[in-house]
């Protein structure tokens, strides 16, 4: 029953459709050409002179005109389509129909004598940055200009404050605040503070020094802290420094070896006799952390400058 | 200098801008110009077929005494003066009534002209009911085995298209599809009809094609043709070398329209794979290499 139904249902809906399409589809023996760039169909269809005479002539014509029109139509209508200002648009491809041109295609100028010169070097055009007028630039600019010609009269030159920026960062904003609390008479010296204030960072250079008398603990400790980083004998490992020197190291021996292969004897020689070969050897050894043997840099006052160098690292 | 014009002002500059070659043209113009003498008929036909050509034509108000098949000097210094390629003349004599050439022009010289006479004519006016807006671009039909298989007949199809295409455009309203011309080639004439287009309900997306006679419709004969030389009809044919679509390269389609592309690849250099980044694995110029520095090394490291 179910099937049945479904056939009878599928059959109809068939009917439909084509009931609907009946009215748009028309039979014709040789297809339309269309150039639908142009809005142009091309009928090739034989006209029988018999249909023309036997009927009224304009209902004739007519009716074969209602036909190719709607091939035509129906040839539009399955262009791709866009809606533009509340209008549905067919967007048409190129005409494909080939009419004569009005005039000649435009002859190339004669290239002028830069042109010329450029073809011939290989010059290119180059384009230029694309400037854009920034106003803050301006401002900027024109402090400079006015802080030279201060400096060129030997006047006390004013310190950057804030420049005008696009966009103030938290820096900037900070820099503004210890600038304006500094611009007072007695250079912020009484002005409050906020509650947790943080002392300006980055506000220029000041010198300062240690106390030539009292208390000497503080120099004592730094002191201290120096001796305790020479005297420690298991390095530091820093790791891109030492894979760094090891590469390059690595690198230095290859082409030493290769230079070997080409010179010889005296090459080999060189490399023996000298001080360098050796000091590169300790290195190595440090940083591959093969320990406190004294071995390769124990000579010289020389030697003991570069193992130090090696603990660093 | 050999006919050299420099302008001398801003305007005169833009202006011969406007009229030198270009690679992608102008819409044509028209011009519509009467003969000595002009029938009733002749004068109505071309101020409708201006009415239809609108806003690319001109219609010349007074006669001019030519005869554009024995000589077609004074076409093209009109051509020239007005920068019109396509001309519509209209004359009647007692040899040739009601007598219209249809005519195109080439680098300002006449390239086709086709001679046609009017039998029956029938004005916009005559119709009564609304016509269609000017400036409407119109869909144009030929339907009749002789505009394919006649010479003649063909170079009438191709100046025709030439004439009343209008202006190309990239996008067409769809509720403004209204105007049709429809010329079928029967029994040695051309019928030249133009109808109004009502779009209507059909039950699926595509409308129902109803057509409404509006004028002008001519029945027109065939008479003189001046047809351009098949050497000269090519050279008007010739695109610009830089209009034409560049040819990609490795790509075909077969008979269904399914694209191919053709791609080579290069064999991959795994070696140059990027694996994990790490400080301590990084890239040598090359492994071997490295391993004899080792051994150096060792050596070095004994002596």
């Amino acid at each position: 029953m179910a099937e049945c139904n479904v056939d009878e249902l599928l059959a109809k809906a068939q009917q439909d459709e084509a009931e609907k399409l009946r009215s748009i589809t028309v039979h014709k023996e040789l297809d339309l050409e269309f150039d639908v760039g142009n809005l142009l169909a091309i009928d090739n269809n034989r006209i029988e002179t018999r249909d023309f005479k036997g009927q009224n002539k304009e209902e004739f014509l007519r009716s074969l005109a209602r036909d190719n029109t709607q091939l035509l139509i129906n040839e539009i209508w399955k262009l791709p389509t866009e809606r533009v200002e509340e209008v549905i648009v067919a967007k048409l491809p190129e005409p494909t129909t080939l009419l004569p041109r009005e005039k000649r295609p435009p002859k190339a100028k004669p290239a002028t004598k830069w042109e010329q010169f450029a073809k011939l070097k290989g010059i290119q055009k180059k384009k230029k940055t694309n400037l854009v007028w920034d106003e803050n630039r301006v401002a900027k600019n024109e402090l400079n200009r006015l802080r030279n010609i201060a400096r060129s009269q030997k006047g006390k030159v004013p310190g950057v404050g804030l420049t005008p920026t696009a966009q103030q960062s938290k820096d900037d904003l900070g820099r503004a605040v210890t600038v304006a609390k500094t611009s007072t008479a007695s250079m912020g010296r009484f002005q409050d503070r906020l509650p947790k204030e943080k002392p300006a960072k980055n506000m220029g250079k000041k010198r300062k020094f240690e106390p030539l008398i009292g208390d000497f603990s503080n120099e004592r400790q730094k002191q201290l802290e120096l001796l305790k980083v020479l005297g420690n004998k298991t390095p530091k490992l820093d790791i891109t420094k030492a894979v760094n020197k090891q590469m390059r190291e690595e690198d230095r021996e290859e082409a030493a070896a290769k230079y070997r292969k080409g010179a010889g004897k005296k090459g080999r020689k060189g490399n023996n006799m000298s001080g360098k070969g050796k000091g590169k050897g300790g290195k190595g050894k440090g940083v591959k952390g093969k320990g406190g043997k004294p071995g390769g840099g124990g000579g010289g006052g020389g030697g003991g400058k570069k193992r130090s160098k090696a603990g660093k690292h | 200098m050999d006919g050299v014009v420099k302008p001398k002002t801003r305007q005169s500059k833009r202006f011969l801008e406007s009229r030198a070659p270009k690679l992608t043209e102008n819409v044509k113009n028209a011009m519509i110009m009467k003969g000595g003498n002009t029938s009733q008929v002749v004068s109505q036909t071309l101020k409708n077929i201006y009415s239809l050509k609108k806003p690319t034509a001109l219609l010349y108000k007074k006669k001019n005494i030519t005869r554009p098949f024995e000589d077609s000097t004074s076409m093209e210094f009109f051509s020239k003066k007005t920068d019109c390629s396509l001309f519509l003349f209209g004359s009647h004599n007692k040899k040739r009534p009601n007598n219209l050439i249809f005519g195109r022009l080439f680098d300002f010289h006449v390239l086709d002209m086709i001679e046609l006479g009017i039998e029956k004519y029938m004005s916009l006016s005559d119709v009564k009911g609304k016509t269609c807006p000017e400036g409407t671009k119109p869909m144009l039909v030929f339907a009749g085995d002789s505009f394919n298989t006649d010479n003649e007949y063909k170079r009438l199809k191709s100046l025709l298209i030439d004439f009343f295409r209008g202006p190309t455009v990239s996008a067409v309203r769809l509720a403004g599809l209204e105007h049709v011309l429809h010329f079928t080639a029967l029994d040695g004439k051309i019928y030249m009809r133009s109808y109004r287009c009502l779009l209507k309900m059909s039950g699926c997306r595509t409308p129902r094609i109803e057509l409404e006679e509006i004028g002008p419709s001519l029945d027109l004969v065939l008479r003189r043709t001046h047809l351009a030389s098949d050497d000269l009809y090519k050279l008007a044919h010739k695109q610009p070398k830089a209009l034409k679509p560049k040819k990609k390269k490795n790509i075909s389609h077969d008979v269904f329209g399914t694209k191919f592309g053709r791609v080579h690849m290069q064999p991959q250099d795994l070696t140059k794979l990027q694996t994990r980044k790490m400080k301590g694995l990084r890239k040598r110029k090359g492994e071997a290499m490295a391993d004899e520095g080792k051994k150096a090394k060792i050596v070095n490291g004994q002596s």
